[in-house]
């Protein structure tokens, strides 16, 4: 696939004199130990979260959405914000393992099986806002073209909310199928390592009786590069589809043609910081700093920046052609973000979007790990309050003026959020105890081209001035 | 090193003698007066002299039918009057983005340490010398427009800003003199980016440390921070603000899609050219079938922002907005849905398959389809504003693109014949030579 020859000036991306075997010893350690005591406060606090926001969804779908902070005004709040900010994080997953898949990026394989875990678990948090947010949510089946006994009561295909059913219900399909995919190699792994019978019995299940013929590999191989194909225009269309739940209302300050390429990028940058939070964490407490090294944090930073200007971009556009357009309920929107009574929520998403990213261009900063975890964090929050910004500054004052109001959210819509959060954080701290958190057959294949024992030995031998390789 | 064989250089040279008689004659024939207008207005079909009979019979009197009619001929005037600068703008904007479009993909895999394109660097450095002419000639079309010799910008008009509030609002930004400024960094910018870009590249070539790779590799970062920004306002002037009244936030970076295909569509299309006269020994199929990937990937990437922008503003039907395309589909049916043939449909078709894209001939024919649709993409964003319905893929038009063609085709392959096709101090040409996919 690749050329056997590769440039003295690329950096190892395994380091600590690895052998294959010290890879599969590494990467199943985490799944073979016994979980420590952090790890039960930890899961313990999160199932906590996800247990009270478990008791706020099922009080409001019996008590009614008006327990929530809407009125009549703001119809979408917290719900849709949260909607959109769960989708965008699962971007980078497939972001991750399709786009940089594509661009045949090697450093992807350390780091592509938490962010495929990452998306189907916030893929999955982002599918119950659209359940929990409507009136009656057990006509939700309604939104289906099933045949009925209405005479045959169809859907009508012109709303962006339906489409947002085809491209949540395949994303989550498509990244299932990916993911696992990827992981038939790594269980057989598993499985051939298990001692206790139970767990022999678990990943031969899971492991749908891999045995790595070069058959299985060829098709393997081409497999993941056809999905790789066809996950990143979904990725692309995925995100463009829930920016156009916004984008092809007549509301001002919605109705923007950049919505689909910004939004995409928003989720790039927000779900890549979300990866970054969670593999700084990962690669300490499971001990993979040589997997995950500081060249991928930097990498990953890298991401971060430049998705953070093409946003930055798009943010000076909106408001740019706000002026230009002429149209003072636009330009009316625009000047209300920046000086109405949420001021303060855009402030904060322009300096932790726009501002907070640009500090990546110093080395010092993009190589320290304790900064790139903070501003991580910060672009989360950022890109939160993205959402939240372009949803309700631009319904709560619109064309009407007598219709002008503010949004307050209650508990409630703090504790569903919470709760996702809490629920989010068990699956994941499942996965990282009981899957291959890195893809070791993949990580297996770049070894001796990109392992510091393989490089150095290169580096004597003088193999990287010859010719004839 | 290469040598310009005297057969490309005469066609190049027979394609700008024809294409500039033909821009003359466009120039020449178009017509001076109102009262050629009126002759032209005559002799045009009855159906339409109907429809204008009808409107005056239907206007209260005769004094007001004269004014509306007398309206209709000047607009028609101005239409034709801008017919061959229009022709001239479309194709000398079209190659000069195109060699921008290769400049910023040149950046880019500088930025990115691609392993597999720095054999090709040469070839784009190649193309992009046609950067300082192409940008030379379209300056002074700015400033000619801007000292009012044609009509393509109807808001460096004074008496239409005067009647129009809309535009007056706009002034601010768009005004001549603030326009050229803009429009004098923007290109300096790029240029001076090539040309201290091809000199580092030339300096490497015999430098013991990679101190010039290194300088490069800053440059072009810093290039395309100034180029994400440059680019949309660049789109903004010089082609969004032919429809003063016209907006979209999605422009400037669907407009960056169509001359970035059309770029490496060029790189790719050079390439396969030099390969076949025996030069670029070390170039093998995987790079062609990376560049034809490249083609593939970003035509569907210019397709999901045409469509974005479209439906998007098709869906919500907002008056203002609508207009634009309301005048696309009624004038310009075929070029506006042939577009979309050209530039999505067939290149998705041909080079999803990758036996495909390691054959020339495949790759030199989805080239030419997918630089035409995008000859086609800007004629469908110049066009409506400045000549309206009066429009016609005629003498004008393809003498200017002649013109143009055979003016890239003279400097690149001249500037090609400057440096050795390999640039060998590039300390990932190795990875290059022996790319395989």
């Amino acid at each position: 696939m690749s050329s056997h020859y590769e440039a003295p000036i690329r950096k190892p991306l395994v380091v600590g004199n690895k052998s294959y075997h010290d890879v599969t010893v590494d990467v199943a350690k985490p799944v073979e130990g016994r979980a420590n005591k952090q790890w039960w406060i930890v899961f313990s606090i999160a199932f906590a979260a996800f247990l009270y926001g478990l008791g706020c969804m099922i009080y409001t779908v019996s008590t009614g959405i008006g327990t929530w902070g809407l009125n009549k005004t703001i119809g979408w709040a917290w719900d849709i914000t949260n909607f959109v900010w769960w989708v965008g994080i699962g971007h980078a997953g497939t972001l991750i393992s399709a786009v940089l898949l594509l661009f045949r990026q090697k450093w992807r394989m350390a780091i592509n099986r938490s962010a495929e875990a990452m998306t189907i678990f916030s893929v999955m948090q982002a599918g119950l806002f659209p359940i929990i947010h409507m009136g009656r949510p057990w006509l939700g089946y309604w939104v289906l073209p099933i045949p009925n006994q209405f005479g045959s009561l169809w859907v009508n295909f012109n709303s962006p909310l339906l489409w947002d059913v085809f491209a949540i219900s395949t994303y989550l399909s498509v990244s299932l199928v990916f993911w696992w995919t990827g992981l038939l190699p790594d269980f057989a792994m598993l499985r051939d390592r298990a001692v206790t019978p139970f767990t022999k019995r678990v990943y031969s299940t899971l492991s749908f009786g891999w045995s790595g013929r070069a058959k299985d590999w060829q098709r393997f191989e081409e497999v993941s590069l056809v999905l790789a194909g066809l996950a990143t225009p979904l990725v692309l269309s995925v995100h463009t589809i829930v920016s156009f739940d916004f984008a092809t209302s007549v509301i001002p300050g919605w109705h923007t043609t950049i919505l689909p390429p910004y939004f995409v990028a928003g989720a790039i940058f927000s779900g890549f910081a979300m990866v970054q939070t969670l593999l700084i964490i990962m690669r300490k407490v499971s001990q993979l700093e040589d997997y995950i090294t500081l060249q991928h944090i930097e990498l990953m930073n890298l991401i971060i920046m430049i998705t953070g200007s093409i946003v930055g971009t798009a943010y000076i556009t909106e408001l740019f052609i706000a002026w230009y357009s002429g149209v003072e309920y636009e330009q009316y929107a625009f000047l209300n973000r920046a000086t109405g009574p949420y001021w303060w929520a855009y402030l904060c998403m322009m300096s932790f979007n726009v501002v907070s990213p640009q500090v990546m261009w110093f080395k010092k900063i993009r190589t320290s790990i304790a900064a790139s975890f903070v501003i991580s964090i910060i672009v989360n929050i950022g890109m939160w309050f993205e959402r939240f910004v372009i949803i309700v500054s631009s319904l709560h004052r619109d064309y009407l003026p007598s219709s002008w109001t503010m949004f307050q959210p209650t508990f409630v819509d703090a504790g569903i959020y919470i709760g996702t959060i809490g629920f989010f954080f068990v699956l994941f701290l499942l996965y990282s105890r009981s899957f291959p958190v890195i893809a070791q057959a993949e990580v297996k294949t770049i070894l001796k081209s990109s392992g510091d024992n393989y490089k150095r030995e290169r580096e004597l031998n003088d193999h990287n001035h010859s010719d004839n390789h | 090193m290469y040598t310009f064989s005297s057969k490309l250089k005469t066609f190049s040279l027979i394609l700008m003698v024809i294409g500039a008689i033909g821009i003359g004659v466009g120039f020449w024939s178009a017509p001076k007066t109102v009262e050629e207008v009126e002759t032209i207005l005559l002799e045009e079909s009855h159906g339409h002299h109907d429809q204008v009979a009808s409107h005056d019979a239907h206007a209260a009197h005769d004094a007001h039918a004269d004014a509306a009619h007398q309206e209709h001929v000047n607009h028609v005037f101005h239409q034709l009057q801008n017919k061959p600068w229009a022709a001239f703008y479309v194709a000398c904007i079209f190659f000069m983005l195109l060699s921008v479009g290769v400049l910023a993909f040149y950046a880019i895999q500088q930025v990115a340490l691609a392993g597999w394109s720095p054999i090709l660097f040469r070839v784009m450095e190649g193309i992009t010398a046609y950067l300082l002419p192409g940008s030379v000639i379209f300056l002074l079309v700015l400033v000619l427009s801007g000292v009012h010799m044609n009509h393509l910008f109807t808001w460096m008009d004074p008496e239409v800003v005067a009647n129009d509030h809309l535009i007056q609002g706009k002034s601010g930004y768009l005004n001549v003199a603030f326009f050229l400024i803009r429009a004098v960094l923007f290109l300096g910018v790029w240029n001076l980016y090539r040309f201290f870009s091809r000199k580092n590249s030339i300096a490497q070539d015999n430098a013991d440390g990679v101190t010039f790779y290194k300088k490069n590799f800053k440059m072009a970062a810093s290039f395309l921070v100034f180029f994400i920004v440059s680019e949309s306002l660049m789109s903004w002037d010089w082609i969004m603000s032919l429809d003063p009244h016209w907006y979209s936030t999605l422009f400037a970076w669907y407009v960056f899609a169509s001359f970035f295909v059309s770029g490496i569509t060029a790189i790719a299309m050079v390439t396969i050219y030099l390969k076949s006269k025996g030069y670029l020994e070390q170039v093998n199929t995987s790079h062609i079938h990376d560049l034809a990937k490249f083609m593939f990937g970003i035509s569907i990437f210019w397709t999901y922002l045409w469509f974005s922008q479209f439906m998007l503003i098709w869906y919500s039907d907002i008056p203002e907005e609508v207009t634009y395309f309301v005048t696309r589909i009624e004038h310009y049916k075929l070029p506006f849905f042939g577009m979309l043939v050209m530039n999505f449909v067939f290149p998705l078709l041909i080079l999803v398959n990758t036996d495909f894209k390691r054959l020339s001939w495949i790759v030199v024919m989805a080239g030419i389809v997918i630089l035409a649709g995008h000859y086609v993409d800007f004629y469908n964003m110049v066009m409506p504003a400045t000549v309206g319905d009066q429009w016609f893929i005629g003498l004008p038009e393809i003498s200017a693109i002649l013109f143009f063609l055979g003016l890239f085709i003279f400097v690149v392959f001249t500037a090609l014949t400057k440096a050795p096709l390999v640039a060998k101090g590039n300390p990932l040409m190795e990875e290059s030579k022996h790319f395989h996919y």
